[in-house]
């Protein structure tokens, strides 16, 4: 009898392709989105504790590396959300043909990049 | 949870370089996954350089003068030579097709040849599909009726019904679908993955087959039918052109008519 079959290589070896790189990003953006809304609920929490609680809380994630979180954080809900889009067409049966399915996966990643940039356009424009 | 490395004795190790001995001008590398169950050592990774002007057009061509040629132990799989019988289904280039229809000329720099993905290997290239042959077992892929046919007569289908089934009788059950699939890489012990699922939903398509609430009610599992998450890795690699992600979708469709 021989020894144990080793496991052939998978992840290691198969080609990074539109299909699973959009699809494994639908699911990276769904766990950042877990994780960040934790910032958000306690961002609202600090409010109702009053100034100096809220005031403290601004002044953590008010700079460069709280910004570039909070701007990973819209880029994953607008992502999610449209890529959320094509799944319920696919779960109605519509855009299952491989060029129809590259043409949705392009409109998610631009409608996503464009959704975000609208949106700190919007914060940049009245807030700064 | 899935396990993303590979396990210590399936890490793949340095081999053998087998250089070219002429003068050919045309050649290309061609580096292929070996192990053998006779020895003690890991996978490795041999290089074959052969002459291009010497060999057929596909990447099955290539293997068989490696055999033939240069090294007669390297194993691998092979029949019609015209992608029919589904046998060398292996991972070419980085993606899973059928090595008698992938041409040499279509994979720029060296080839990379692997086993078909995260499956147990026998040798080298020859990956042990009974898990996948029982799961298909386990879709009872064959007509089954109540009713007999007209005496003397064969089962009558109507154009329309017959069209139903196109794009799913001529899989050739070769798994590069199923094994394309990073869900039925985590899971494949409980998630039936496309293969075995687009031969499910070719028998609840058939209008011959009289047994499609049983069917869809065996198929109504979290794991044998809702792992698939609409990668589409599996229509992406489909050496057919075949679009297993398509046959889920009209089964888990059906499943929400039916309740």
């Amino acid at each position: 009898m021989s020894r144990q079959r080793p496991l052939s290589p998978h992840l290691q070896i198969y080609k990074p392709q539109i299909t699973s790189v959009l699809s494994i990003l639908h699911r990276g953006t769904g766990i950042v989105l877990s994780i960040g809304s934790i910032i958000l609920v306690l961002w609202i929490v600090t409010l109702t504790l009053g100034e100096s609680t809220y005031l403290m809380y601004s002044n953590i994630i008010n700079n460069w590396f709280g910004k570039l979180i909070i701007f990973g954080f819209t880029f994953a809900l607008f992502y999610h959300l449209s890529n959320g889009v094509r799944h319920l067409f696919w779960d109605a049966g519509y855009g299952y043909d491989l060029n129809h399915a590259y043409i949705s996966g392009i409109s998610v990643i631009i409608s996503s990049l464009l959704l975000t940039s609208i949106t700190w356009l919007i914060v940049y424009l009245r807030v700064v | 949870m899935a396990e993303f490395a590979l396990p210590k004795h399936s890490k793949i190790v340095k081999g053998i370089d087998y250089p070219i001995n002429s003068e050919a001008e045309n050649t290309k590398k061609i580096n292929v996954y070996r192990w053998s169950p006779d020895d003690d050592e890991n996978p490795r990774i041999d290089s074959y350089t052969i002459d291009l002007d010497q060999c057929g057009p596909m990447v099955l061509d290539a293997l068989i003068k490696i055999k033939q040629e240069i090294d007669s132990s390297l194993t691998f799989r092979r029949s019609c030579r015209e992608g029919i019988c589904g046998s060398c289904s292996m991972n070419i280039d980085g993606t899973n097709t059928l090595a008698c229809l992938k041409s040499i000329d279509d994979v720029k720099g060296d080839i990379n040849i692997y086993p078909l993905p995260h499956m147990e290997v026998i040798k080298d290239l020859v990956p042990d599909l009974s898990k996948a042959y029982e799961q298909l077992t386990s879709v009872k892929p064959w007509l089954q009726s109540k009713s007999d046919p007209e005496k003397g007569k064969s089962r009558k289908q109507s154009p329309e019904e017959r069209e139903k089934i196109d794009g799913l009788w001529e899989c050739v059950l070769c798994f590069s679908c199923s094994t394309s699939c990073p869900s039925y890489w985590w899971n494949g012990d409980k998630y039936l993955g496309p293969a075995v699922l687009l031969q499910a939903y070719r028998w609840i398509a058939d209008s011959r087959d009289e047994n499609t609430e049983q069917r869809l009610e065996d198929l109504e599992d979290s794991f044998k039918l809702y792992r698939c998450h609409t990668i589409m890795n599996c229509t992406k690699t489909c050496p057919k052109g075949l679009n297993p992600a398509k046959a889920i979708g009209e089964i888990k469709k059906l499943q929400l008519e039916r309740r």
